[in-house]
């Protein structure tokens, strides 16, 4: 097993920070035939069904960014820090740049990211789609996304991360806070199709406040060289609540270190948690943290792997409570397939690779807020293939 | 339809049955009486070809096909059914998922046969998922519904559900094998076999289902042996009154 340490073992000047400027696409059923399946594999449609807009960044550039909603503003953070000055309130206040090597490469060498502004009041009819896309080989893309929900609106986002097909190698860093204010709702969802040698570092903040919600999806299907991210949020505000799934999946090679850290710093706050990895041949590191800071308070951690083919399946799950009158709870299991399971389904007609994948399917089937259509295929899809790997 | 020769099963080193011997003819519904630990479930799980349950002697042939080493969705495919006593739970599997996926051919109706169980606010919860005894039952019942097998093996089809839902369940019985037969019914069975009738081997220990379905045949099976053949009816009716010792031992 390959001992993965996050920072020892890339090498930044490896990485090429620069890349020619690609050109603004104003339609986009003229993106780049190649791209654009790529990016439908991580959620973002080019055809935009049932999205009121989209943002396209591909190595540095912004390729594409369009809102169709009143009071939903999307645009690249660069341009959004001359629009709004004040955003500088915003900026680099949840993370610190010398937080880790990471932040502080992305904040030495900023090239955009993304910038979503719901104003007081409005509730995004649809879903925002983003996208961050390396086409470069070696690239290093370290961006920084900052998304607002202001009082009592209403925000769905869907950003899907790929390379362009062939792309072996490269690295992205994601700078990422997210100030969610009183009684607004966000739904949040990640996917991930990273190449193959790809070194992943998502850095995320998030503050709610009073009455607030939080819901953040994370699925990774693919090979990925490494993922490391542990992104943290705090319930500032009374009766907000944050609720993190995540679906891991670790082919041979694959190094996935995945967790949410939530603090609830407000009472009735509450909190859960919800991680479902399998393994076949790859790492994943499955954390979780729950920090309880006052009373009245309710927080649930459930991490389960599934060990399809020898690697590692490591849960992490942690709880902290500082004072009386708090319920946290975790739930975490590692295993392989019940052959009772298995055999219950055969007794029923199907055969042993069909029980099989019915049952890595149901063990992947939490109940996703939002999950984009298509996107369930493609999960049958990487069952299936896990499958191949498991024979 | 179903022929057991001289079957010896041992389980886990231990032997568990011994030179069973038994036939259940096309159309035939024979009822497996036995204590607690005699081998009725070992037999069921034997004959559905699930692992752990090592065939060292004899065989058992379906359909005229020798099915002792055959894989288990093969022996299902070949028209064997099956319900659990203690089925497991399979988290993020519906059970109307699972229903469908019971019916290869594509023919059941799963929505009126979900509505005549009373299953229909369960199909969207996963299988077996905090169901109670008679709901795992009734549950069975549809995906055997579905699957509409030419062979049944029930284990303790009665255990755990209430005298509401047992009339409900004798009935699904007679609907899959094609007995049409209503509850409850203490006249003997003497029926002709009809040409489409389904065969069905029924384990129980207390012979409640009885009351329900009509049986062709008894058989109790004591200690790993099938000690006594004969009319089901007579056979709980002894059982009843003196007990599964002298039952045995009037065998012997």
């Amino acid at each position: 097993m390959r001992e993965v340490d996050h920072e020892k073992d890339i090498r930044l000047e490896n990485y090429e920070v620069d890349a020619q400027d690609h050109d603004y696409v104003e339609q986009l059923s003229r993106i780049d035939e190649n791209d654009a399946r790529k990016f439908l594999d991580v959620g973002v449609d080019p055809v935009e069904n049932g999205r009121l807009g989209t943002f396209i960044q591909k190595d540095r550039s912004v390729i594409h960014c369009k809102s169709q909603q009143e009071g939903i503003e999307l645009m690249g953070i660069l341009q959004a820090q001359k629009t709004h000055p004040w955003l500088k309130d915003y900026l680099w206040k949840s993370i610190s740049p010398d937080t880790d090597m990471f932040t502080s490469y992305a904040y030495q060498k900023p090239q955009g990211g993304f910038f979503i502004h719901a104003h007081a009041g409005v509730k995004a009819k649809e879903t925002i789609q983003t996208c961050m896309y390396i086409a470069k080989e070696g690239f290093a893309q370290n961006v920084h996304n900052v998304l607002i929900a202001e009082e009592n609106s209403e925000l769905h986002v869907i950003t899907g991360c790929a390379t362009a097909p062939h792309l072996l190698s490269g690295l992205h860093v994601g700078v990422s806070e997210f100030y969610i204010k009183k009684g607004a709702k966000v739904k949040f969802t990640m996917i991930h199709d990273w190449g193959e040698e790809v070194n992943v570092r998502p850095r995320t903040v998030t503050h709610v406040e009073a009455g607030g919600v939080f819901v953040s999806n994370y699925i990774s299907l693919k090979s990925v060289g490494s993922l490391q991210m542990f992104p943290t949020t705090y319930l500032d505000g009374e009766g907000s609540v944050a609720r993190f799934n995540s679906i891991l999946v670790a082919g041979k090679g694959s190094h996935l270190d995945v967790g949410s850290r939530v603090v609830l710093n407000a009472p009735k706050t509450r909190a859960e948690i919800i991680s479902r990895a399998i393994v076949s041949g790859g790492t994943v590191i499955a954390r979780g943290d729950l920090i309880g800071k006052v009373r009245d308070i309710k927080a649930h951690l459930e991490c389960k792997g599934l060990i399809l083919k020898e690697g590692l399946m490591h849960a992490v799950p942690e709880l902290r409570g500082y004072v009386p009158d708090l319920e946290m709870s975790h739930e975490a299991a590692v295993g392989k397939i019940d052959q009772k399971e298995i055999e219950y389904l055969m007794a029923r007609g199907l055969d042993e690779d069909e029980a099989i994948s019915t049952i890595v399917r149901g063990f992947l089937n939490v109940e996703i807020e939002g999950l984009p259509s298509g996107l369930r295929q493609r999960l049958d899809e990487a069952i299936s293939n896990t499958q191949k790997d498991m024979m | 339809m179903l022929q057991i020769e001289e079957l010896r099963v041992e389980v886990g080193g231990k032997t568990i049955l011994d030179n069973v011997n038994m036939e259940v003819p096309k159309g035939e519904t024979h009822i497996l009486f036995g204590p607690n630990g005699s081998g009725k479930t070992t037999l069921m799980m034997t004959i559905m070809g699930f692992s752990g349950y090592d065939v060292k002697r004899g065989k058992i042939i379906f359909k005229g096909e020798d099915i002792t080493h055959m894989p288990i969705y093969e022996r299902a495919r070949l028209g064997i059914g099956v319900s659990f006593q203690r089925p497991p739970t399979i988290k993020g599997l519906k059970t109307r998922h699972i229903v469908e996926m019971c019916d290869r051919n594509g023919t059941a109706d799963i929505e009126s046969l979900a509505k005549q169980l009373n299953m229909t606010d369960f199909m969207e919860r996963d299988v077996n998922q905090n169901f109670s005894g008679g709901e795992i039952k009734r549950c069975e019942m549809l995906q055997l519904m579905s699957q509409q097998p030419d062979l049944v093996l029930l284990d303790e089809p009665e255990s755990g559900v209430d005298l509401e839902n047992i009339g409900l369940l004798g009935d699904t019985i007679n609907r899959l094998l094609r007995r049409n037969v209503k509850t409850p019914s203490i006249k003997p069975h003497k029926d002709a076999v009809k040409e489409d009738m389904k065969s069905a081997l029924v384990i129980t220990h207390t012979g409640h289902i009885l009351d329900y379905i009509t049986a062709d045949k008894g058989q109790v099976l004591y200690n790993g042996v099938l000690c006594c053949s004969r009319n089901a009816r007579d056979i709980l009716n002894w059982i009843r009154e003196y007990g599964y010792e002298e039952c045995i031992r009037c065998a012997k």
